[in-house]
């Protein structure tokens, strides 16, 4: 079994000093936000105030930066079902997130999407999907839809799409590889190899489990990355979108991490051996990017405490803005069915009789 | 007023609306060089370029999926699969994000899709060519789905649903691309949802759509020279249904039969049937029979391929049967 800890081609961490201290600390906050985020939306979904479903970012945190930091305001970002994370970075007020997760009408999309459909029209985060892989042709005709209607230049929007590990295996990640490198379509492809599909190791599941690669069958290139590294990270983005900007070229961005719990909240990952649990904790983002900062004086021990301090405050205020929100009401269930409205709608109700005009 | 047929209908509604408006694009297999498997879009390439007129490979999930994500950046795509059967490809696409993303992200975002594709059998094109899948579409919440049985209703409803910002399927019918029909002229934008009365009559409903309409309506008018005056009701939109329309008509006859295109159980007539029994029952004098395919895949010869779809003599006897079950007297 090839040894994946390591992976071949892994960029160096960027050199100590090439980023402002100011901008070091900025990823510091998000990392942390994230992380006191998903910590807590484990303990709500205990207190079964979040239900359903419920994909954590615990692990990932250097790679959302690090994406969202070479994301523009005006690029259009999709994502996995693991998307609380990316929806926070990309500027989603953590009550409004909270809200959604609680289902109420307060929610980024009124609770109608829950976990799994993040969304924000406004900050381009197009969702948010639950389909494995189903967000890759929407991803897909964003890029068509910017091609379409702007040239290729350095101020052109991109796309950055998301996708799990296993995803790549799927006809839908296929197909619009296919369109994307046929067609010149201005989009990056980001595959967040955390090792695991579920339970599923990537090289049971992929006959080329170097995924980077997967690109190659439609002439798209490919970069594995140290997914642990926010700078790395954004490096490697930016390059990626700037061909995407520029030449009108798609690629493929592999990002290596580790899922530091189940796959989601309810799963103990009873498949995973002590190795590997052991591995996914040394290998945990967030402390390590805090030594690293404190290594090189960009913070010290206090500053990161309060780092976390106003973090943990900032998602304490969530939950209580969520708690206090109200639900929406059944009398509205039928309000977000169609855009434009259309005669003889069936707005039904589980027992109605059938309305027949007489 | 300008006769012609189903198939120049859809293509000159295909050039107007290419031509009002810059974010409308076509999409789909062999619809630009080879001017489409049918010939709906043919010239269209040639007037409008490659831009507007996209030639896909075969790949209709990516291509569907990738008309819905350029219609969330308020693009206006016309797809077009090449047939009902091949939907299925696509259908995840079709019924987990376009159907649903409106509703799904809170009304934040529009798909204002159109996808325009032929069902039916009947060209010995077997099984896996000739369905009527309709009603699968029928079913979902978040589709639109529509069935024009003439030239002007073609146009219309074309017309709407490319101007409409939700996702719709258009139904077209191999049997019906070579009818004619009066076309009005201008622009012509038809209301989804609303069925029509194709015919008026008194003493029983037909109800059908898409290609059965053809047969409902010379079945008609052949009873009308035995004095027996058939209303036959064009759904002309499967979802939304206009049921008002359909129990309006059996108030007034009293009897319904439903000819239709796709198989029999679990199809468009099954919910025809449930809506005339709660909407109409004491109205009815006899149970509402339903006019239907065969329950096998469609075979290849031509004996078995006729044997196995409705067609007017079916209609005619479960006609004659409902008039003389319910007691009809002239």
């Amino acid at each position: 079994m090839a040894d994946t800890r390591r992976p071949a081609g892994t960029r160096k961490t960027a050199k100590q000093g090439a980023e402002s201290d100011a901008v070091l600390r900025g990823y510091y906050e998000q990392m942390v936000l994230v992380r006191e985020f998903e910590l807590r939306a484990s303990e709500m979904y205990a207190r079964a105030k979040i239900g359903g479903y419920c994909h954590l970012n615990l692990g990932e945190e250097a790679t959302v930066v690090g994406l969202l930091a070479a994301l523009r305001p005006t690029d259009y970002l999709f994502t996995t079902y693991r998307d609380h994370g990316y929806a926070l970075t990309r500027g989603m007020e953590p009550g409004a997130v909270m809200a959604e997760l609680f289902g109420k009408s307060t929610g980024v999309v009124g609770g109608r999407g829950g976990s799994m459909h993040m969304f924000d029209l406004e900050r381009r985060m197009m969702g948010g999907y639950g389909i494995v892989g189903g967000q890759i042709p929407l991803a897909t005709g964003a890029a068509f839809a910017i091609d379409y209607r702007s040239k290729a230049g350095k101020d052109a929007d991109a796309v950055m799409c998301l996708m799990g590990d296993a995803t790549t295996n799927i006809g839908a990640f296929h197909e619009s590889l296919n369109l994307a490198g046929l067609w010149n379509l201005p989009i990056v492809y980001v595959v967040v190899n955390n090792r695991l599909g579920m339970g599923t190791p990537v090289e049971h599941a992929s006959a080329e489990p170097d995924l980077y690669k997967r690109g190659s069958a439609y002439r798209i290139p490919g970069t594995r990355i140290d997914g642990d590294d926010p700078v790395a990270v954004r490096d490697a983005a930016l390059a990626a979108l700037e061909k995407a900007r520029v030449d009108r070229r798609p690629s493929i961005l592999e990002t290596m991490s580790f899922r530091l719990k189940g796959h989601s909240v309810v799963d103990p990952a009873r498949y995973r051996s002590k190795e590997d649990n052991e591995e996914a904790q040394a290998n945990d983002p967030v402390p390590a990017f805090r030594n690293r900062l404190v290594k090189s004086g960009v913070l010290d021990e206090k500053a990161a405490d309060a780092i976390h301090a106003a973090a943990d405050k900032a998602v304490t205020e969530a939950v209580e803005f969520a708690d206090a929100s109200p639900d929406p009401s059944p009398s509205e269930l039928f309000d977000a069915v169609y855009a434009t409205a259309v005669a003889n709608e069936s707005r039904a109700y589980p027992g109605d009789r059938i309305v027949v005009a007489s | 007023m300008t006769e012609m047929t189903y198939r120049q209908a859809l293509n000159e509604t295909l050039r107007a609306e290419l031509t009002r408006d810059e974010n409308v694009y076509l999409l789909g297999e062999e619809i630009g060089v080879f001017e489409g498997s049918y010939k709906i879009t043919a010239g269209l390439l040639k007037e409008f370029g490659p831009k507007r007129v996209v030639d896909t490979p075969i790949a209709e999930e990516g291509f569907t999926g990738v008309a819905i994500g350029s219609a969330m950046l308020g693009l206006r795509p016309v797809v077009e699969i090449m047939t009902l059967n091949f939907s299925l490809i696509a259908i995840d696409q079709i019924v987990n994000h376009a159907a649903k993303m409106y509703g799904m992200f809170g009304g934040r975002v529009r798909v204002p899709m159109v996808i325009r594709t032929p069902g039916g059998g009947g060209q010995q094109l077997a099984a896996t060519h000739s369905q009527n899948l309709e009603v699968w579409y029928a079913h979902i919440p978040g589709l639109k789905v529509v069935a024009p049985s003439t030239p002007a209703d073609a146009k219309a409803l074309l017309t709407a649903a490319i101007r409409d910002d939700d996702p719709v399927l258009f139904l077209e019918n191999l049997g019906l691309y070579n009818t004619k029909g009066d076309v009005p002229d201008g622009e012509q934008v038809a209301e989804i949802g609303k069925a029509a009365v194709a015919r008026e009559g008194t003493d029983l409903t037909v109800v059908s759509y898409s290609r059965g309409m053809v047969t409902a309506l010379e079945v008609a008018e052949q009873f009308a020279a035995e004095g027996v005056s058939i209303e036959v009701i064009d759904l002309r939109s499967l979802r939304p249904l206009d049921r008002g329309t359909v129990c309006a008509s059996v108030r007034k006859t009293s009897r319904a039969v439903v000819f239709e295109d796709d198989m029999l159980s679990y199809g468009i007539g099954a919910e025809i049937s449930a809506t005339i029994g709660e909407g109409a029952f004491d109205w009815l004098d006899a149970p509402v029979r339903r006019v239907a395919a065969a329950e096998v895949p469609l075979p290849y010869a031509k004996p078995l391929e006729l044997a196995a779809m409705p067609d007017a003599a079916a209609l005619t006897r479960v006609v004659r049967e409902t008039l003389e079950a319910s007691g009809y007297r002239k």
